[in-house]
């Protein structure tokens, strides 16, 4: 299954459905939504956090959390 | 007499909400803290018109109404209370034109609970640069209240916004969509079993998830036929409404707003690609740092050497003037002194707060974080934990509150427990002076001075021992939490003098006020301990020093110096201090640096204050302290008191002993029980006493 973490620098995808019980809410409530864009704009040093854009909103979380987030890719534009 | 009417601000972090209040209400704001806890509370009363007055509440930062930080909590508990004298008769939800969006979910949730709302729209003066168009009608429409478009920056539109919370009765009060709606069958069971009350309201504490040390909610139970839900549903539940939410505010702004998307790019990326470089990006943050220090310690000295002046001037004048007494002596060597030991940490303060408010306001403190947690994370602190990190060079005070944004209760307490190992400004006298007494003024390979290089490794060791201290502490704390790691990477932004101007002024009242009151007190008691004591030998002084000198060869001034240095041993303190004097030998010291030591237990400033009087120095300059420490001997080594062994001895006592009273308080107030606070006075204090005790038995 592919997750925001296994997005590469500059890609972008869409948010799928989201079933992990452990996505705090609060990143819900920032615009993670399933159907919403998602594109990875930076990756900190030693890998962690991401630094992404979604639904517009610029934001960084920890590779965990991105773990549980499944998205689909976007054929190339 | 004319009306009142309590108007809340409320809005997301980053929406520019406090140039919105500080645009309403100019320099009449009142900075306080909510009852019981240290959140701080910003209010201010404005007239709107002739004949009403609108009390301003600025709430702070918060995406949703699902709290998940203290700071959170106060929004939802002022917003859910309607006993609170503070309860709203409207909001003003304050939100970035350019995150509308998001800003709109905190929006519809307020208009939910059925409180006139208005929506203010900041920045809109950036609309045209960035290719947006609003439908400010139709989107009044939907969201059923009133919106006004401002710009804080340019102070536009306030008139407008205004004349809206003074048109607040005319506002609807009906939901924008009804939260009810995700689950019929639940919330009608809800209703029948409460209803007396709001249904949302109920819907709200149920949900409230506080992972936020101790909080009592009245948990709702199963009554009159309903049932609870399982947390896992109930988490299901508001992802449902989250997405609800969205779905209509979606739908809403698609009818009304329109964006330019090729407009829309801004500088952020090619700013983004050099401070969060992999490489470039940490050497920027040292080198910011490096220079808030350097100007922090160059600028300071010219209103600092002022201040003490002043304060030594304000003194000598009370001596003259006042007939000779006791409240005359109390005035002159006990309260202002203690008053000028505060004072003169203003300016490091006040400009340590500058530059951090600066680097907040541009949006570059996110950047940090972001560059940090993986760091951090690995000594059990998270990325949010550098901003107290860094504040506590000033002062561990406001750096142990600025740990509050941090979401999980560990990582916070871990922060809060280990802020007070970085070297704070009031470590700073005690430094200057043991260094100029054991380190030589000479430099090394010609360039770098031996006192400057001690400096910087005590700033370093407290740094490094913070960070130490923190993989230790999260290795020994069995604490379940939820990492919750959300950080929203503002855009650069141009900071607003006005904003920094204040924030500058808030944090430094603050620490006078708060750290002031304690440190004035311990002033005054010291000074009572030393001005009396349990014997004759105190009484009488002046004629058994008189008798025992030979007082044809010395001045008057002599005279006395010795007279009241006798009177300081013969008094209560300089009893206790003999009574410690095997504890502090095998460190290096004499009891009178003991003495030193048990009244800076308070605050470390007050350790110079103390040798000067246990001296008997006439006036606490640093020079004349020096050379009159220099002359002392070891009561059991013999030779000189201080040598190199008993100086850093000495120095590292004080760089990891817990020496401060308005620490462990605001430490107690955050985290709820003493337990804490003790943990860091014996847990500190035990381990500056071995680690000075090895250092002086080594190097001896």
């Amino acid at each position: 299954m592919l997750t925001i973490a296994s997005l590469k620098k500059g890609q972008r995808a869409i948010i799928g459905e989201m079933t992990s019980q452990d996505i705090p809410l609060k990143l819900l409530e920032m615009g993670c939504l399933p159907g919403n864009h998602v594109e990875l704009i930076q990756i900190a040093p030693f890998k962690d956090p991401l630094y992404l854009n979604i639904n517009d909103t610029f934001l960084s979380i920890r590779r965990e959390t991105a773990k549980l987030i499944h998205i689909e890719l976007i054929p190339d534009e | 007499m004319s009306k009142q009417i309590n108007v809340a601000l409320v809005g997301n972090p980053n929406t520019g909400k406090t140039s919105v209040f500080n645009n309403l209400t100019g320099l009449n704001q009142k900075v306080g803290n909510y009852p019981g806890i240290t959140v701080e509370k910003k209010e201010a009363v404005v007239k709107l018109s002739r004949n009403l007055k609108a009390h301003i509440l600025d709430l702070p930062g918060t995406y949703s109404l699902n709290a998940t930080s203290l700071d959170e909590n106060v929004v939802i508990e002022l917003l859910l209370n309607k006993n609170d004298k503070d309860y709203p008769d409207v909001v003003v939800v304050v939100s970035d034109v350019e995150n509308l969006k998001r800003n709109l979910l905190l929006f519809t949730q307020i208009k939910d609970l059925g409180l006139p709302t208005i929506l203010a729209i900041n920045m809109a003066d950036r609309m045209d640069r960035k290719g947006i168009q609003l439908d400010v009608g139709l989107l009044e429409k939907r969201l059923k209240t009133k919106v006004n478009l401002i710009s804080a920056r340019k102070n536009k539109g306030f008139t407008e916004l205004r004349q809206s919370i003074m048109d607040h009765q005319k506002l609807s009060v009906n939901p924008c969509l009804e939260a009810s709606k995700i689950d019929k069958e639940y919330f009608e069971s809800l209703k029948k079993a409460y209803p007396k009350q709001d249904l949302y309201k109920l819907w709200l504490v149920i949900t409230q998830d506080v992972n936020f040390g101790k909080t009592n909610r009245n948990r709702i139970t199963s009554q009159n036929g309903f049932k609870p839900k399982s947390d896992s549903e109930i988490k299901r539940l508001q992802q449902k409404e989250t997405i609800k939410r969205y779905q209509f505010i979606n739908e809403t702004l698609k009818e009304t707003l329109t964006k330019d998307l090729a407009l829309a790019k801004g500088l952020r990326a090619s700013i983004d690609r050099l401070l969060i470089h992999k490489f470039w990006g940490y050497v920027i943050f040292l080198a910011i740092l490096f220079l808030i220090f350097q100007t922090i310690y160059d600028w300071s000295t010219y209103p600092m050497d002022f201040i003490d002046e002043s304060f030594l001037a304000m003194s000598e004048y009370v001596k003259d003037v006042f007939p000779l007494g006791m409240l005359s002596d109390l005035i002159s060597e006990g309260i202002i002194p203690g008053i000028g030991g505060i004072v003169i940490f203003v300016p490091q303060i006040a400009f340590l707060f500058l530059f951090i408010s600066i680097l907040e306001e541009t949006g570059y403190m996110s950047r940090v974080v972001f560059l940090m947690d993986r760091i951090m994370r690995k000594f059990g602190m998270s990325g949010k934990s550098i901003v107290p990190l860094v504040s506590g060079t000033a002062c561990a005070i406001p750096a142990v509150m600025a740990a509050r944004n941090i979401e999980s209760w560990k990582e916070r307490l871990v922060t809060i427990l280990v802020v007070p190992f970085t070297t704070c400004s009031a470590r700073l006298p005690v430094y200057l002076i043991i260094i100029g007494l054991v380190i030589p003024d000479e430099r090394w390979l010609g360039v770098f001075n031996y006192q400057g290089i001690t400096l910087m490794l005590l700033y370093l060791l407290g740094f490094v021992t913070a960070i130490g201290s923190g993989w230790l502490a999260s290795k020994m704390l069995k604490i379940e939490f939820k990492s919750y790691f959300v950080v929203e990477m503002p855009d650069y932004k141009m900071p607003i003098f006005k904003n920094v101007f204040y924030t500058v002024i808030e944090k430094t009242k603050s620490f006078v006020f708060g750290a002031g009151k304690i440190i004035l007190a311990i002033s005054i008691v010291l000074w009572v301990l030393a001005s009396y004591g349990p014997t004759d030998d105190f009484d009488n002084a002046e004629s058994i020093v008189t008798a025992s000198l030979d007082v044809t060869e010395l001045s008057q001034e002599e005279i006395n110096t010795e007279i009241s240095s006798y009177k300081l041993k013969n008094s209560y303190i300089g009893y206790a201090g003999r009574a410690i004097e095997p504890a502090v030998i095998p460190l290096g010291y004499d009891w009178k640096i003991g003495i030193a030591i048990i009244s800076s237990f308070a605050a470390r400033e007050v350790f110079v204050g103390t040798l000067a009087t246990i001296y008997s120095v006439e006036n606490d300059d640093e020079q004349t302290i020096k050379s009159r420490l220099a002359a002392e001997t070891n009561p059991v080594l013999g030779g000189p008191l201080f040598t190199f062994a008993s100086g850093i001895s000495l120095l590292l006592f004080y760089a990891f002993a817990m020496q401060c009273m308005s620490t462990l308080a605001i430490v107690r107030k955050e985290t709820g029980t003493w337990k804490w606070p003790m943990i860091q006075l014996f847990g500190m204090s035990g381990f500056a006493y071995v680690v000075a005790l090895i250092a002086f038995q080594i190097l001896k």
